[in-house]
């Protein structure tokens, strides 16, 4: 390629370089100001003095926090709802996408299912309703709330039926010829072809059911059933959480509430920057598949 | 010989064990007995279809009655539109109407405009590793939730704040970005397209490198400057991608983000902070004005139905854009 040279183009060049450094810092600066509050002393909390640095270092926060039986238990909550919602995710994804994807077999029913779904899911009837059917179908304080509703996705299921499309039939139907069932075949030859896609759903669905919160707050009313994120809104938003209720509070004289806060906020973060790489190799494939699909 | 009714009857004949269907004797009978096992697959999901997504839909009679808290919707007074009239007929349902697609309607625009214009930029540098680096940086927000977002936000942008530090330190006055009701519907759309703007530009990167490299060489030898190259070779290209976003994004007018605003909101923003979800959520749920809060909800979902019916038909019929 024949570079151009120009003195203006170097100079738009350079002006590009600093806005993208710009916007890059823009999002990872205020991360670090939480964090250095989260390690900064409650003397220089109190001053307004921590800017990208921890002044006055000290672990306490987090020691506060680690030992602290509420966030435990709803760290523990979390980490069971990922791994069980991720398998059941993927599981119903699966089993649905196999029928819907297979156009070759004649199958009476299925565009009518199709558009089932589609109307079911994408029509939302409203809070109300919802809220008062949960009820009468006894999900209210139950674990499987934060489970079935967020386990059928028709983005999911959307990018698994093209998936599945792409994988020549013949190989299907080689399988069939020597006596293999659909299950078979949905098992043995196309999960395995799928990991691309199944990758993609399970960190999408992961991070989903990490970050999700208000089924927490409105369908289950006991503190403890609470999932990481709705223990942290009920912190942020209304602090109903008592910090000195915990035992030990005098072990922890640099504590503060804005310092707890704070490593609150970035122990919840530290999950998803874990699985951060593994998204970012795969959420260009999860677009591609999902949304420009000819 | 193939002609259209062989290519039918293949497609049809199709099936795991050939001999035993022929083309003429496809029955009900004879697809079951081929192929139960799709349809024992889709009985999972059917169930949870049931359950979660068609049988909330009795509640919707609660908007035709007086709600009965004790009794259900069976034990209450059926009132017609009575409902309908008291809610539409206040000046609180168009205001939160309002608030809902100004703010919804702002994030779209200024949200694809930053993840266009982003894109564009990142594909003018021509060191990888920086394009790379930018790229993790500017992602990352985005798979945070609003509660730690948000959190962050109310420490940063709060009167003590290292923004608010900064703005003192240019001799202006403190900016009250969340409780200024003039201020705070831009505070939530800069702060959505801040966190979005790096994933929204992800698709636009992917259709930049769909682009035939050849065309920028030839357009370099013709004598093209940057400017026209990008008019006339990196715009036509991303354009398909812009016209498919846009169609696809009129589903979401009604979206104006639940999560963000319930998380940064109070009583002093209500006037054009409040949206239809989190007023559902406050008056509706909390407040167990529950026919109210039916109207509303139900208002939302058939809007906005109707709305992603119309963006998937727009999509279809302009990016050759189909769901299944």
């Amino acid at each position: 390629m024949i570079e151009d040279r120009s003195l203006t183009y170097r100079i738009v060049d350079i002006f590009i370089w600093i806005v993208l450094a710009l916007l890059a810092l823009s999002c990872v600066l205020p991360f670090i100001h939480v964090l250095s509050v989260s390690f900064s002393n409650s003397s220089a909390i109190a001053a307004d003095a921590v800017g990208l640095w921890p002044v006055g270092f000290q672990l306490e926060n987090y020691q506060y926090i680690l030992q602290n039986r509420d966030f435990i238990n709803s760290f523990g909550v979390s980490i069971v709802r990922v791994f069980l919602g991720v398998f059941s995710t993927l599981l119903l994804v699966t089993v649905t996408a196999y029928p819907l994807s297979l156009d070759r077999i004649y199958m009476p029913g299925r565009t009518v299912f199709k558009v089932l779904m589609l109307v079911g899911l994408l029509f939302g009837v409203g809070l109300i309703p919802t809220f008062l059917s949960y009820r009468n179908l006894g999900l209210l304080n139950s674990f499987l709330v934060l489970i079935l509703p967020l386990a059928i996705n028709i983005f999911y299921i959307i990018i698994m039926i093209n998936f599945f499309r792409g994988i020549p039939y013949e190989l299907a139907e080689a399988a069939w010829l020597d006596g293999a069932s659909h299950w078979n075949v949905l098992y043995r030859i196309y999960i395995p072809i799928s990991k691309p896609a199944m990758a993609t759903i399970a960190l999408f669905a992961a991070v989903g059911h990490w970050n999700s919160w208000f089924d927490g707050i409105i369908y289950l009313n006991q503190a403890d059933r609470w999932p990481l994120q709705s223990f942290l809104y009920a912190l942020v938003s209304t602090r109903q959480i008592n910090w000195q209720s915990a035992t030990g509070v005098r072990d922890f004289m640099e504590a503060t509430p804005e310092g707890l806060s704070a490593a609150l906020i970035f122990v919840a973060a530290v999950p998803i920057l874990l699985v951060y790489p593994f998204l970012q190799r795969y959420f260009i494939t999860g677009l591609t598949l999902g949304s420009v699909k000819e | 010989m193939i002609d259209n009714s062989t290519v039918t009857a293949v497609k049809r004949e199709a099936v795991p064990v050939p001999s035993t269907l022929t083309k003429n004797k496809t029955s009900w009978r004879m697809v079951w007995q081929q192929h139960k096992a799709l349809y024992i697959m889709l009985i999972p999901a059917a169930i949870l279809l049931v359950l979660l997504n068609f049988y909330p839909m009795w509640g919707v009679g609660i908007a035709f009655v007086k709600y009965n808290l004790v009794k259900g919707l069976s034990g209450s007074e059926f009132i017609g539109l009575q409902n309908f009239q008291m809610v539409f007929g206040r000046p609180e349902t168009w205001s939160i109407i309002r608030n809902t697609v100004v703010i919804a309607v702002g994030k779209i625009i200024l949200g694809q405009l930053a993840a266009v214009i982003f894109a564009l930029m990142i594909h003018e540098v021509r060191f990888p590793p920086y394009k790379r680096l930018v790229q993790t940086l500017t992602t990352l927000p985005y798979f945070l939730s609003w509660i730690i977002v948000g959190a962050v936000m109310v420490v940063v942008l709060g009167s003590n704040g290292p923004v608010n530090n900064i703005v003192e330190g240019l001799g202006l006055r403190p900016i009250r970005f969340l409780a200024d009701r003039n201020i705070f519907p831009l505070t939530i759309i800069l702060s959505d397209v801040w966190k979005g703007f790096g994933f929204g530009a992800v698709i636009y990167l992917a259709a930049l490198t769909q682009i035939n490299p050849e065309l920028y060489e030839a357009a370099a030898v013709d004598g093209a400057g940057r400017g026209a190259r990008m008019r006339n070779i990196t715009i036509p290209g991303i354009t398909p991608t812009i016209v498919l976003m846009a169609a696809l994004s009129l589903g979401s007018v009604l979206n104006a983000g639940f999560d963000q605003i319930l998380v940064l909101y109070n009583s002093v923003v209500y006037s054009t902070g409040d949206i239809i979800d989190t007023w559902v959520y406050r008056v509706g749920l909390l407040g167990t004005s529950y026919e109210i809060a039916t109207v509303v909800g139900l208002f939302k979902g058939a809007v906005g139905f109707t709305l992603i019916l119309i963006s998937y038909w727009l999509a279809g019929k302009y990016a050759n854009y189909r769901i299944f």
